[in-house]
């Protein structure tokens, strides 16, 4: 693996939300709240969401840790706002699927700019981290119903 | 020490990993085979593959002596008075467990305290809080200097008449910290408490003397010090271990079976409940002989010549934190300024170069240290100065590669 194959990891998109993170902070008000860590490198992301009649109406996260769980934090968010929670949800099953290296059908859902972390499939250890807020969403989402 | 010879012992380091030759810094985590180690476990295999004290056979008879023969060996590793004081077990976390549950349990009530630092690893901190949970003992926590080193004034302060047991790593998985632990026996044996050691880190890379250390147990594993994973060992007082309840009961550990009620066999084998870890203890003999013909002080003194020559490189760089004292260990941990250790890792890996990230199974000294993470390369005796150069050789691409990104 050269430098050039780091770059299918780190692309610039996912450099971008990493150094510029889109809707991070906190909201106010009534909102769900999801802290989830990674136990086996310390990740952690607390991740909340405004939901109203079943769409996410706002969502912000807060946490530390690597390029890519932050860059995928800060690309999820843009992503479910604004979705219906089903939506959201199937968005997550497609992240995942992309993250074992499947072909994915968006079924044009706008997957926006997650494609970037396409490559991340091709480093299984770090798999975990771009999946933490998915996670934390679903969780969130679960939770709630 | 011929270092090139020993590179040559094991077959693991030459090769390349994503198209650079493999420069292995986490022995910490576990060590590297030796061939004389994969050969001893692949020949008991091949030949003598049997059951342990209780084959008529003749290959049960060779399997027993062989298995015997590497408790006799870690014997004399670590210089105990007798065999019945080495115990088989799982590794450093079954071992210390064994002491929590048949020692600490037994032994403690409310009003007891345990005292242990502020940097063990999550093996010597959880079977702790479960037996303070337990009985409502007391956990404390003898603190930390900035250095990450521990002043025995403070020992002397935490360690108290309530203090029934003192549990404290021998060298720490994170900061390289060497602990007095001599020094440490003492303040424990004059309050009447006993004193744990958690000798992972310890006994792979220096000269163990359990006389000498003066320690009541010395727990340790068998795959950081070149022998395979799976096996480890608790050497305890004689005296303290048989007055302990067996851990695991079940076949290989009773004497005389009744409908209701048994009895055990004598020590060590009470404690070694079921057939136990038979090629991973032949394994560690042949580590130990290994060892021993390289001499654990040759050994020490390499590591120590790897890590000053690591630390100099290291201080000479800009935008590094390193975390721990300046004499310490074989091992270095460290955060390059606004890189995650796992995309320091990351890059790394894509040099060849295997180091850890994360939080080194001790959370709570993450969080003294006020980070969530951190990056650790860690030396062994086949580690070069040529590696430590291809590591900061790594790092100045690291700091370039994400440089651009601030």
């Amino acid at each position: 693996m050269s430098f050039n194959n780091l770059d299918t990891l780190y692309r610039q998109v996912i450099m971008d939300h990493y150094k510029s993170p889109r809707n991070k902070g906190s909201l106010e008000g009534d909102v769900l709240t999801v802290d989830m860590n990674n136990p086996t490198c310390g990740d952690r992301i607390q991740l909340q969401m405004q939901v109203e009649n079943g769409i996410v109406k706002d969502a912000k996260f807060d946490g530390e840790g690597c390029s890519i769980s932050m860059a995928s934090a800060s690309m999820m968010t843009q992503a479910i706002k604004g979705k219906e929670i089903t939506d959201a949800i199937k968005l997550s099953k497609h992240f995942s699927d992309m993250m074992l290296g499947e072909e994915i059908d968006t079924e044009g859902l706008d997957f926006g700019d997650m494609e970037a972390l396409q490559g991340v499939a091709k480093f299984p250890a770090r798999i975990k981290c771009a999946t933490l807020p998915w996670k934390a969403m679903e969780k969130g989402v679960n939770d709630e119903n | 020490m011929d270092l090139h010879a020993i590179r040559q012992e094991f077959p693991i380091l030459h090769q390349e990993v994503n198209g650079h030759p493999l420069v292995y810094l986490d022995s910490s985590a576990t060590s590297q085979k030796p061939r004389s180690v994969i050969e001893a476990v692949d020949s008991y295999y091949r030949q003598d593959n049997s059951n342990v004290h209780r084959g008529v056979h003749t290959l049960g008879t060779r399997a027993t002596e062989n298995y015997e023969g590497a408790r006799e060996k870690v014997r004399k590793f670590i210089n105990a008075d007798s065999t019945k004081q080495v115990i088989f077990t799982r590794g450093t976390t079954t071992a210390i467990n064994t002491v929590a549950h048949s020692y600490g349990r037994a032994n403690l009530s409310s009003g007891d305290e345990i005292v242990l630092t502020q940097m063990e690893h999550h093996s010597n901190i959880i079977p702790w809080q479960q037996v303070a949970k337990a009985t409502g003992a007391e956990l404390k926590y003898i603190p930390l200097q900035p250095d990450g080193t521990i002043t025995l004034e403070d020992a002397a302060k935490t360690i108290t008449a309530n203090t029934k047991i003192v549990a404290i790593s021998h060298v720490s998985n994170v900061l390289g910290t060497v602990n007095p632990i001599n020094e440490v026996a003492e303040l424990a044996h004059k309050q009447d408490a006993v004193i744990v050691v958690d000798g992972a880190q310890g006994a792979p890379h220096m000269k163990i003397d359990v006389e000498d250390l003066n320690c009541d147990f010395y727990a340790f594993s068998g795959h950081k010090m070149c022998a395979p994973t799976g096996i480890g060992v608790l050497y305890g007082r004689k005296t303290l271990l048989e007055n302990m309840e067996p851990f695991e009961f079940g076949g290989e550990m009773i004497d005389f079976v009744n409908l209701y009620d048994s009895t055990w066999k004598e020590l060590p084998w009470k404690f070694e409940g079921g057939t136990p870890i038979i090629a991973g203890a032949i394994g560690l003999g042949a580590a130990i002989d290994f060892l021993n013909e390289v001499g654990m002080d040759n050994i020490t003194k390499h590591e120590q010549k790897i890590v000053s020559y690591a630390m100099e490189k290291f201080q000479a760089l800009d935008g590094i934190t390193i975390f721990g004292p300046q004499e310490r260990a074989g091992l270095i941990t460290f955060n390059l300024d606004d890189v995650h250790p796992h995309d320091t890792a990351t890059v790394l890996d894509a040099e060849g170069i295997a180091v850890r990230a994360g939080h080194h199974c001790a959370q709570p000294l993450m969080r003294w240290l006020e980070v969530t993470a951190t990056a650790r390369a860690s030396f062994y005796l086949y580690n070069t100065e040529e590696d430590v150069d291809r590591l900061v050789e790594g790092l100045l691409k690291t700091k370039e590669y994400f440089g651009d990104v601030f």
